[in-house]
């Protein structure tokens, strides 16, 4: 089984690559408001039921993939 | 005068850490003896303190200081901390111990997205600690920063909470990277384990521009010492 985790800057919490993400893409003609920039972590997973799997993520995140207090995450099961 | 005991701190290694010498040189300096202690260790040497160095621990993969969670020495250094066992950290060593739950906080790129590597004034907020004891509340010191993730970030309950506690022991004059009301140096609520982004073991001879490192280090190494004499 394979999944995707997202991980995000919260709202509110100053992402200065974003910003300058942004700003980058402004000064190339496109027009965006705001970018946010986050992490894209793919795992491949023992074969166990999605359930556990998801378990098993969700306290991955909580500590290790992902920092709660300034990251939010999400998380996407694939096979 | 009776003889000090020249108390014996460790210094943790990570694989990438790059200030752990400068930080036992400038502690031996100061009247301890410090130990060098291996990552991989999952037992900590007897000692009076510990000290989590600056540098790139595990290449800052992930996040600055996450993977150091998974280290075996970093149990013990739990297990020390948790007994009231002094616990300092350096930059990375800063990060490392918001990361690992020590102490409150996390620290995020610098909001100008450059690294900065220059003296920065640091104002004193408490001198009633181990970590600040030989500094004076209100007194100014001049002590290098060089970082590229240092900008200190606590949400407004937990602000409050660190103001409420006076867990905040050193501010920034002109704040370099952003961090959140100037915070340069935080303890945990036990007030046994402090973390700053500035390092004072690279400011602890006048020829290379301050010597203010010591009010810092000296504090340690006395509050070990003095640990030494009231276990003895």
């Amino acid at each position: 089984m394979r999944a995707t985790i997202l991980v995000r800057p919260k709202p509110g919490i100053l992402d200065p690559q974003g910003e300058a993400v942004q700003s980058s893409l402004r000064q190339l003609g496109f027009s965006v408001d705001d970018a946010r920039v986050g992490r894209v972590i793919d795992l491949e997973l023992d074969d166990v039921d999605a359930a556990t799997a998801r378990a098993e993520l969700e306290r991955a995140c909580e500590q290790l993939l992902a920092n709660p207090l300034i990251e939010s995450y999400e998380i996407a099961l694939d096979g | 005068m009776s003889e000090r005991p020249r108390p014996r701190i460790a210094v943790l290694v990570f694989p990438g850490s790059n200030d752990d010498r400068d930080a036992a040189l400038a502690l031996e300096r100061l009247g301890a003896d410090a130990t060098l202690v291996w990552h991989a260790e999952p037992e900590l040497p007897d000692i009076a303190a510990v000290v989590l160095p600056g540098g790139f621990s595990y290449g800052d993969y992930l996040r600055c200081g996450a993977i150091a969670r998974s280290a075996p020495v970093m149990d013990a250094v739990r297990r020390f901390a948790a007994d009231g066992g002094l616990v300092l950290g350096i930059c990375n060593g800063f990060q490392v111990l918001c990361e690992v739950g020590l102490l409150p906080g996390a620290l995020r790129p610098n909001a100008s997205l450059s690294f900065v590597c220059r003296d920065v004034a640091l104002r004193v907020e408490r001198a009633d600690t181990p970590f600040t004891s030989l500094a004076e509340r209100g007194h100014t010191l001049t002590i290098p920063v060089k970082h590229g993730e240092g900008c200190y970030f606590a949400d407004e309950e937990l602000l409050a909470e660190l103001e409420a506690n006076r867990q905040v022991l050193l501010r920034y004059e002109d704040n370099p990277n952003g961090s959140v009301s100037a915070i340069a140096g935080v303890t945990n609520e036990a007030g046994n384990v402090f973390g700053l982004m500035p390092h004072p073991e690279h400011a602890v001879d006048p020829l290379l521009g301050s010597d203010d490192g010591t009010f810092i280090l000296g504090s340690l190494v006395n509050a070990a010492a003095e640990r030494l004499l009231t276990a003895a």
